[in-house]
């Protein structure tokens, strides 16, 4: 076989494998809405720490960073400096959200919103922006599925046939295994993925320079204004940095679906046990940016950025390794689309139609919406991901300034008696517009600041001022 | 929901200061440390000095908790 076939049988065989091994993980377990979406509960210290671990090596942080490494240089520090510091917000909000959880029974974010501030109109609102900024999040795993097939069939399969493809499988994997499928074929990704990451990252610098050392001793010869910020970019310099961070720290576990993680576990204190070790799970990080400078210098001026470390591999690994690498490239995407779906369709379903078209829905049927939701976003996205252009990073930037503009509802939430419905509703209705309107009419970095956080600061401005001229509420948790 | 202490949260501002807040005085190449250029020495050893300091701030959270199920008089 040549390499192409090589690397392609690989991968196929990769997805094949994750998708039985989610089937069989389901079926020692009856599935009702409960199980299907939060997986009944009782998620011990490892199978949550693979959940979320699993759910931040995605094929944004795989594909993406790489990407940025190579075509923007230092700005792309932002991802090493973000990660440890989501982990420390999530210190202090995921413990107490679960316990608020495990009180209520929630199963979606926007639940958690209509029984803190007792509004079905609020949890709609919030299910309708949450699955809105999921799709370009999904739209990131599909693209990036299109790509590594792409790559790995030196162009002779065509990427839109690849995305339909890999998501008629993602989609008929959630239909079937919900979330305890999923972190378990995250169990075979993770492994396979970090290992490749840390082959590679170690070795194509030595194999092209002797090691991580020269490699960057030859860049700073080469290009020395690439490893400092704003690299390659007019604008991505320190002032954005810092409002990137901030923004992405605060926002990471606004997403849905990362929210809507943290109630499966067992205890508040599995969660904050996570907290603590988490950033640990990162430091393979700096590998995968290697990667993308390394090809700085040996691969200039690819067309896309996004393509550097696939690129990389081809060119330096047999085909059977671009498999390996394609194969847990594409397990990741699958994975991550499937949680991602898993928790669009439920807040569809759940917050959105029963409440607003068909009260009177049973669980059950509520199930069986989401099933078909499950369909019509992916549909969606691959639709999306056909059209559009955005680069990795672009996609999620946006998604993110969205999903943050939960936070101070979040925050308010659960530590402040004094935060009304009105004042949540206020302020994250004005930070959506001005996201929107600053990202959309291309003012993102604005005067060099990131667009979501200046969204942000205004929107928790509004929600204390509305808060303070509306009647204080008489709900709150203690 | 009681918010956390003031230690924890004294603790979790370490990493955003080291992080975050000071990038001016660490985004450069110069020193090299270990290979690797200042910047990304810097970051990748506050991915291991961030569970430090929130493994003191996990100390304080959960004492803190024993302490106020103690008060309640349940052993819960």
């Amino acid at each position: 076989m040549n390499s192409p076939a090589v690397a392609l049988t690989v991968i196929f065989l990769i997805m094949a494998v994750g998708s039985i091994l989610g089937f069989l993980a389901r079926s020692h377990h009856k599935m009702d809405l409960e199980q299907w979406t939060v997986g009944g509960r009782g998620f011990g210290l490892v199978l949550v720490w693979l959940l979320m671990a699993g759910e931040i090596y995605t094929t944004f942080t795989f594909l993406g960073a790489s990407g940025w490494a190579y075509s923007r240089g230092g700005p792309v520090l932002y991802i090493l400096g973000y990660q440890p510091l989501m982990y420390v917000v999530s210190f202090f909000i995921l413990p107490p959200l679960w316990e608020v959880g495990r009180r209520l029974r929630l199963q979606t974010q926007a639940d958690f919103f209509q029984a803190r501030y007792g509004s079905t109109l609020l949890g709609a609102f919030v299910a309708l922006v949450g699955v809105v900024c999921l799709i370009p999040y999904l739209q990131i795993q599909l693209t990036g599925l299109g790509l590594i097939v792409e790559v790995a069939s030196f162009g002779g399969i065509h990427r839109t046939l690849a995305m339909i493809l890999g998501f008629a499988l993602v989609a008929a994997f959630v239909f079937v295994s919900g979330v305890r499928g999923v972190a378990w074929v995250s169990v075979v990704k993770d492994l396979l993925l970090l290992s490749c990451a840390v082959f590679i990252g170690v070795a194509i610098p030595r194999i092209y320079f002797g090691g991580i050392g020269p490699m960057f001793r030859m860049l700073m010869q080469v290009k020395p204004s690439h490893l400092v910020m704003p690299g390659a970019t007019k604008d991505l310099g320190h002032a954005w940095y810092v409002t990137t961070v901030l923004l992405i720290s605060f926002g990471f576990y606004m997403w849905p679906q990362y929210f809507a993680a943290s109630f499966t576990a067992r205890s508040g204190r599995v969660l904050r046990r996570n907290a603590v070790v988490m950033p640990l799970y990162s430091v393979t990080m700096p590998l995968l940016l290697f990667v993308g400078l390394s090809a700085v210098l040996i691969l200039p001026g690819l067309s896309n950025g996004d393509l550097s470390l696939l690129a990389m591999v081809r060119k330096t690994f047999p085909g059977w390794f671009l498999g390996l690498v394609g194969g847990a490239g594409a397990l990741t995407a699958m994975v991550t689309a499937a949680i991602q779906l898993l928790t669009g369709a439920t807040l569809y379903a759940k917050n959105l139609f029963r409440p607003l078209l068909a009260p009177s829905m049973t669980d059950q049927q509520v199930a069986k919406v989401a099933k078909i939701m499950v369909l019509a976003l992916s549909s969606g996205a691959v639709l999306l991901a056909i059209y559009s252009s955005l680069s990795l990073v672009s996609l999620y930037l946006l998604g993110s300034a969205g999903v943050a503009q939960f936070f101070p509802g979040v925050v308010f939430g659960l530590f402040s008696r004094r935060v009304t419905t009105y004042g949540v509703f206020a302020g994250m209705a004005v930070g959506i517009l001005v996201a929107l309107f600053l990202m959309l009419s291309g003012r993102d970095p604005y005067h060099g600041l990131n667009a979501g956080l200046i969204a942000l600061a205004i929107n928790f401005a509004v929600t204390a001022v509305v808060s303070k001229l509306t009647p204080a509420p008489t709900m709150g948790f203690d | 929901m009681k918010p956390p202490s003031l230690g924890a949260i004294l603790l979790g501002l370490v990493p955003f200061a080291a992080n975050c807040f000071s990038v001016a005085l660490w985004d450069r190449v110069y020193p090299i440390v270990l290979g690797l250029p200042f910047n990304f020495f810097w970051l990748t050893l506050w991915l291991l000095l961030t569970p430090v300091c929130m493994w003191g701030a996990y100390r304080l959270e959960e004492a803190r908790d024993r302490n106020r199920r103690l008060d309640q008089g349940g052993g819960r």
